[in-house]
């Protein structure tokens, strides 16, 4: 069976991921930095599924690796799932540039450089997917998240030209928005009941459009309507707004 | 979300910590405050319960099988119902399991929970080889059996420290059938003497009309039985309903619990039958029902269940039913067990003789019973159950716990009763 590498695989969403692929006879690549603790995780879904599950050490901010890291792979995956993320309080991203670079390198400068590589294998190979976990966040500025907001804009754009790019070499890029989820990340928040999904559910969400070939997801889907609001509110009124 | 009891009582406002790595969680046991460690919120009462508990079911990783001697590793988060659905299917049971399989690892062990066979098997504990323990200073225990820190940890309520991995022995069987008898008796003397008769079948319990009076005072239906040799081990989940809402408070009354019991006891045969069942509906008939603690309305209920030595349970039971028959309070699931022997664990519940677990929603004049009740249960020297408890007073407690002071010393010597506290603890004075 085909083989799904997760990378940033100790985050909540791409806990449930792992589950949901292995469950449907996946075989999986866990990556992400703390090797011993993705191989407990590797363990306990070969026990729960009996699939193949191989932990492999990976720092998406640290760029030279991602090329011998990728050439590491044997068989190479058929799909790619980037989980990983970083964020920080946005009142510390602006006091502290160490945050902000760290934020903009983990979403994106680390996604883009390990998905260079992947894409231009896939399109080589004619075959693929590429699920990159963006978020609502990405769809307008606001001043209370914006750093990280930015970091996954740019994610965003990077994916919708990447899918453009391999549209005609059959490898799908599906780009996922989760609005809030219940995770570790956002523990200390207070986030609304119902506009707060289950990371199982989101994972769920994930596998069906993915499977479906889909282009690009809200979970929850209300959160599609939100966003379509939200960037409609003419710039000279949302400056004023404190969202 | 605000962490509840199965019983939905009390209803309190609590902080949920959770903990992703070791370092995670010695730093917050290190932070000012109580905690309590709190698993899938499936005890009865508010044994995990405080303003703040420290949420372990995420922690819920496999660790590692042995398939020869059935010894499975599991972080303590890890669900019962995620074991049997991975291990049924390759031939491998719970040694001992109670009546849900809704509960974590760490809340087996800290209950010190037990089944159907406990006059053969004994407690949740006697399956567990191991298990890490995090004590409150931050330092990480193996504790084996006969270790003092055994004896306290398993029926200890989460009060020693926070239950991290265990190494737990499962069991061989060839089936997912049980062989089923069901013996209908006529009063309580029958009753007692089918316990007997059948005492050396593996498994056994009686669902008994608690609202039965006069000469048909303790009628039930022993249900006794054996996992069979044929069949297979397919092991799916099945339809499941649910209780979408909480019923009104009315709902239940002495009526509609008199027509129930009156239903459940007419459908049976009569004397004895024999019946091929599924281990969901020889184990678990309540779990196929999502959320059936909402039936007894907003205000919650709770589980009284005691235990009496085996001499005095007879004339113990009777005077409690008659009691419970003239009070009038209804009760659906009245669940009589003869146990085995005690084990050597501190605070574990069963010693030899009868257990009745009898569920009250919670009402005006209740704890009034509950607390005649008790002073019967001590005048024959029984006890009750912390799981299912939510308002024994300490008095009334601990005469039914010998090892008591063990526990509060080991406790104090560990510097334990500083950091790990529950509305409970604080309540019965642990």
């Amino acid at each position: 069976m085909n083989y799904v590498l997760i990378v940033g695989a100790k985050s909540d969403i791409a806990k449930e991921l792992a589950k949901v692929y292995a469950k449907n006879g996946f075989n999986l690549y866990l990556a992400g930095r703390n090797k011993n603790e993705i191989e407990l995780m590797a363990k306990d879904i070969n026990i729960r599924f009996g699939v193949k599950t191989l932990a492999k050490e990976l720092d998406v901010t640290d760029y030279k690796t991602h090329k011998i890291f990728y050439n590491s792979l044997n068989p190479k995956p058929a799909g790619v799932i980037i989980a990983s993320g970083y964020m920080a309080e946005q009142k510390e991203c602006e006091k502290d540039f160490e945050k902000s670079l760290n934020t903009i390198n983990t979403n994106f400068t680390g996604a883009v450089s390990i998905l260079n590589i992947i894409a231009n294998d896939m399109e080589a190979r004619g075959d693929g997917f590429i699920v990159g976990i963006s978020s609502v966040a990405g769809d307008r500025g606001r001043k209370t998240n914006y750093i990280y907001g930015s970091s996954k804009a740019g994610f965003t754009a990077y994916l919708s030209g990447l899918r453009n790019r391999l549209h005609s070499s059959s490898v799908k890029i599906l780009t996922v928005k989760p609005g809030f989820v219940n995770t570790k990340m956002t523990a200390e928040l207070d986030l609304p009941a119902k506009l707060t999904a289950e990371a199982k559910d989101v994972a769920i969400g994930i596998y069906n459009a993915q499977r479906k070939g889909k282009d690009v997801i809200y979970t929850k889907s209300i959160w599609w309507f939100i966003m379509l609001i939200i960037k409609n509110i003419p710039e000279r009124i949302f400056k004023r707004l404190l969202i | 979300m605000n962490p509840i009891s199965w019983g939905l009582y009390p209803k309190i406002k609590s902080k949920k910590h959770t903990f992703d790595s070791l370092e995670n969680l010695a730093g917050l046991l290190k932070t000012e405050g109580e905690f309590i460690p709190f698993g899938n919120g499936r005890s009865y009462g508010d044994s995990a319960l405080n303003d703040n508990i420290i949420y372990t079911k995420p922690y819920n990783y496999f660790l590692g099988f042995d398939e020869t001697s059935g010894i499975l590793h599991c972080q303590a988060g890890v669900l019962l119902s995620e074991i049997l659905k991975i291990f049924v299917p390759k031939g491998w049971f719970l040694s001992v399991t109670p009546g849900t399989k809704l509960i974590t690892v760490g809340g087996a062990i800290a209950s010190d929970v037990h089944g159907k066979n406990h006059h053969i098997e004994g407690c949740f504990s006697s399956c567990v080889d191991e298990f890490n323990l995090m004590l409150p200073d931050g330092k990480i225990k193996t504790v084996t059996k006969n270790d003092e820190l055994f004896y306290a940890t398993c029926g200890g309520m989460g009060l020693t420290g926070v239950i991290l991995d265990a190494k737990i022995s499962l069991t061989k069987i060839n089936s997912k059938n049980i062989n089923q008898t069901t013996i209908k008796t006529k009063n309580l003397k029958e009753t007692f003497g089918a316990f007997e008769k059948y005492q050396n079948m593996p498994y056994s319990v009686a669902w008994i009309d608690c609202l039965a009076k006069g000469k048909n005072l303790g009628k039930c239906l022993l249900m006794v039985g054996d996992f069979a040799d044929d069949g297979d081990l397919d092991y799916r989940k099945k339809m499941k309903l649910n209780v979408p809402f909480t019923f009104p408070a009315f709902t239940l009354n002495s009526l509609s619990v008199k027509a129930f019991n009156w239903l459940y006891y007419k459908k049976a045969p009569k004397g004895i039958s024999h019946q091929k069942v599924d281990i969901d509906s020889f184990f678990y008939p309540l779990d196929a029902i999502d959320n059936w603690n909402r039936i007894y309305g907003k205000n919650g209920f709770t589980q009284y269940q005691f235990i009496l030595p085996k001499a005095a349970s007879f004339k113990g039971l009777k005077e409690i039913l008659e009691t419970i028959a003239k009070s009038g309070k209804g009760s659906f699931l009245a669940v009589l067990k003869l146990y085995g022997k005690a084990n050597k664990n501190y605070l574990s519940f069963p010693i030899e003789g009868y257990s009745l677990a009898l569920d009250f929603k919670i009402e005006k004049g209740l704890f009034e019973l509950l607390d005649n009740l008790d002073q019967i249960v001590i005048k024959y020297g029984g006890r009750i159950y912390l799981t299912k408890d939510v308002r024994v007073s300490k008095e009334n407690f601990e005469k039914g716990y010998e090892h008591i002071d063990k526990f509060r010393a080991l406790r104090k010597a560990y510097k334990m009763d500083k950091k790990l506290q529950s509305l409970q603890s604080k309540r019965v004075g642990i």
